[in-house]
């Protein structure tokens, strides 16, 4: 049985950077792949309206008759399903994982 | 298939004593689940050993229904058995471990036997649709 | 004796930021008794099958809980999968396996620091949870989420893991295994953490079988039973003997993690050495019709999902049966006659995770 195991570990950590970042000030590493903010290619959209039919949490509202791509941000999970579903291939998700709001708004395209 | 799963019919009458057998046998208890079918609720009694799974299935009616308590073969049964007394309504007889309607906290009677969600529930709105 | 008072523990205690509760009923400093109540959050979403369409459902069925995210969403998967009858690609399973085993490394490495913090070792806390960040960095890389990961889908995976991206995953875990030594080995050595671990809640073999006990807290009271034997996913080709101790107190419970972590790493390099190419999904067309009762090895424990499917795109019956709920009876076997100090580290032991157990 040793006593207090950890020494090595605490002396070899005492003389390094910290693992943490100062975060407002420093923003995260993101990984390259991560599902962040959806965006949309307004210009490529034909508001088809199935992004909104298949969006897991209603968070999508497709005006047919206005032209009007709507998204509520808070609803929104970033789950890809809308991506995977666009005939057009004009919705992505983008690595920004955006930043943070108090109001509760509906983004409109 | 993954596994092979049996599916025995049983008796409430005979609940007790199947899962008396079952428990010398060196079963372990993995799950009751009642579930609603019409007026129906299907009981499911599932068990295991060295990953061999057999269940009990009887059906109860929906209003009412009562069963026997298998807490006297398997202790662990109370959580499950309180579960679906909380969620179905489902009288159990003789629960080791009886929270009498408060193991969980519902904002309605038995919840899972209800048909749809009640008027004065509000269904959510679309987000910014007025 | 003493005089008898009943010490409420929880819903809210340092120790555990999720509601349960459990009255201790204490003579002088003893437990006699423990008297559980969970249900403070119970969120109903059994039922909410009867909303949303079945490939849907999987969104829902991954927010179970957030640290075993991945393996619910599996979970769900399979037993859809088995009652349609659909064979999904080889690949898409030891994706499967590779997405599991990581997320039981995080979820392991995260149960340690909470452990660590129960019983008051701050610094090591901080270095499991540093070492279960690069894990994670590993998992969003891969799958594009932190802890929800979403890349399983009824038919398959929805991302692929490219062969640059598995070698760095190798290197990385290389790294990551290393950092899991020395914190492993503090756990298993120091005298002060076994001071608090060693022949504390023991549970016996019978015990374990009779109160229904699941995953390392089964494990450690000497009973080699491991869902993964299912050979669901890519098990049944993978070299995987499940681990167990005969001890049955804490230490073992902790034991056990300890060298599922290092078991994690090495069926993911098995996994990485044998993952075939080819396609990662299938096709879903018709609906579910028929009935099923999937068991699929979490990191807490064996989670059964009763699925029942009557052909329409809702499914009738969503039933889950989480790791944490089998746990509680032996968590109250458990408290019945130990010290009130030791509670909360007998409360961690379980693993508990009450956003599982009030799906």
């Amino acid at each position: 049985m040793a006593f207090f195991q950890m020494k090595k570990m605490i002396l070899a950590w005492t003389f390094r950077k910290p693992v943490t970042t100062s975060y407002p000030f420093e923003p995260r590493k993101i990984c390259p792949g991560s599902r962040g903010r959806l965006d949309v290619k307004i210009s490529e959209c034909i508001f088809c309206t199935i992004c909104d039919k298949r969006c897991p949490t209603q968070a999508l509202d497709v005006d047919k008759v206005n032209k009007k791509w709507r998204i509520d941000r808070l609803r929104c999970i970033s789950c890809g399903y809308c991506v995977e579903v666009c005939p057009k291939k004009c919705l992505l998700l983008t690595g920004d994982h955006g930043i943070p709001t108090v109001t509760k708004e509906m983004e409109t395209f | 298939m993954i596994d092979e799963q049996t599916i025995i019919d049983v008796m409430p009458e005979t609940l007790v004593a199947e899962t008396r057998k079952l428990c010398e046998q060196g079963y372990r208890l993995v799950q009751i689940c009642a579930t609603r079918l019409g007026e129906e609720l299907q009981m499911d009694y599932s068990f295991d050993l060295n990953r061999k799974f057999v269940n009990f299935r009887f059906l109860l009616p929906k209003l009412g229904g009562r069963v026997p308590s298998i807490t006297g073969v398997f202790f662990c049964a109370f959580t499950y058995e309180n579960e679906i007394s909380d969620l179905f309504g489902v009288q159990v007889e003789g629960n080791a471990l009886d929270f009498k309607g408060n193991f969980y906290t519902t904002a309605m009677k038995h919840p899972f036997i209800q048909d749809a969600v009640p008027a004065s529930v509000p269904a959510p709105a679309k987000p910014g649709v007025q | 004796m003493g005089q008898r008072t009943i010490i409420p523990f929880g819903p809210q205690h340092p120790v555990l930021p999720e509601p349960i509760h459990i009255d201790l009923v204490v003579e002088d400093e003893k437990v006699i008794e423990a008297v559980p109540s969970i249900g403070f959050i119970h969120r109903g979403l059994e039922r909410l099958v009867e909303k949303k369409d079945f490939v849907e459902f999987v969104y829902v069925a991954e927010r179970i809980c957030g640290i075993c995210s991945f393996i619910h969403g599996q979970t769900y998967c399979q037993g859809i999968e088995e009652i349609m009858k659909l064979e999904i690609p080889s690949r898409a399973k030891y994706l499967r396996t590779i997405w599991g085993e990581l997320s039981r490394i995080h979820s392991h490495l995260l149960w340690l620091g909470l452990m660590a913090d129960a019983f008051g070792f701050e610094s090591l806390f901080m270095h499991s949870w540093r070492v279960r960040e690069q894990v994670l960095d590993l998992i969003e890389a891969t799958t594009g989420g932190r802890v929800i990961f979403g890349s399983c889908k009824v038919g398959g995976a929805r991302r692929d893991i490219t062969p640059e991206q598995m070698t760095w995953l190798l290197k990385q875990l290389e790294v990551v295994e290393k950092e899991m030594h020395l914190i492993v080995d503090v756990f298993m050595n120091d005298s002060s953490v076994k001071h608090r671990l060693c022949g504390v809640g023991v549970i016996s073999k019978a015990d374990a079988i009779s109160l229904g006990a699941v995953g390392p807290t089964l494990r450690a009271s000497g009973v080699a039973d491991d869902m993964r034997l299912l050979k669901y996913a890519a098990f049944g080709e993978l070299d995987f003997e499940p681990i167990s101790r005969t001890e049955g107190d804490s230490y073992g419970r902790c034991a056990v993690r300890c060298a599922e972590l290092f078991q994690s790493v090495d069926l993911i390099r098995q996994a990485a050495a044998k993952i075939p190419a080819g396609e990662i999904a299938v096709k879903v067309t018709g609906t579910p019709s028929g009935e099923f009762f999937s068991r699929v090895e979490q990191p807490r424990g064996e989670v059964v999902y009763y699925i029942k499917g009557n052909g329409t795109k809702n499914l009738t019956r969503f039933r889950a049966r989480t790791p944490t709920f089998a746990n509680v009876p032996p968590l109250v076997k458990m408290l019945g006659g130990c010290e009130l100090a030791d509670v909360p580290v007998l409360v961690l032991t379980i693993d508990p995770c009450i956003s599982c157990t009030e799906r």
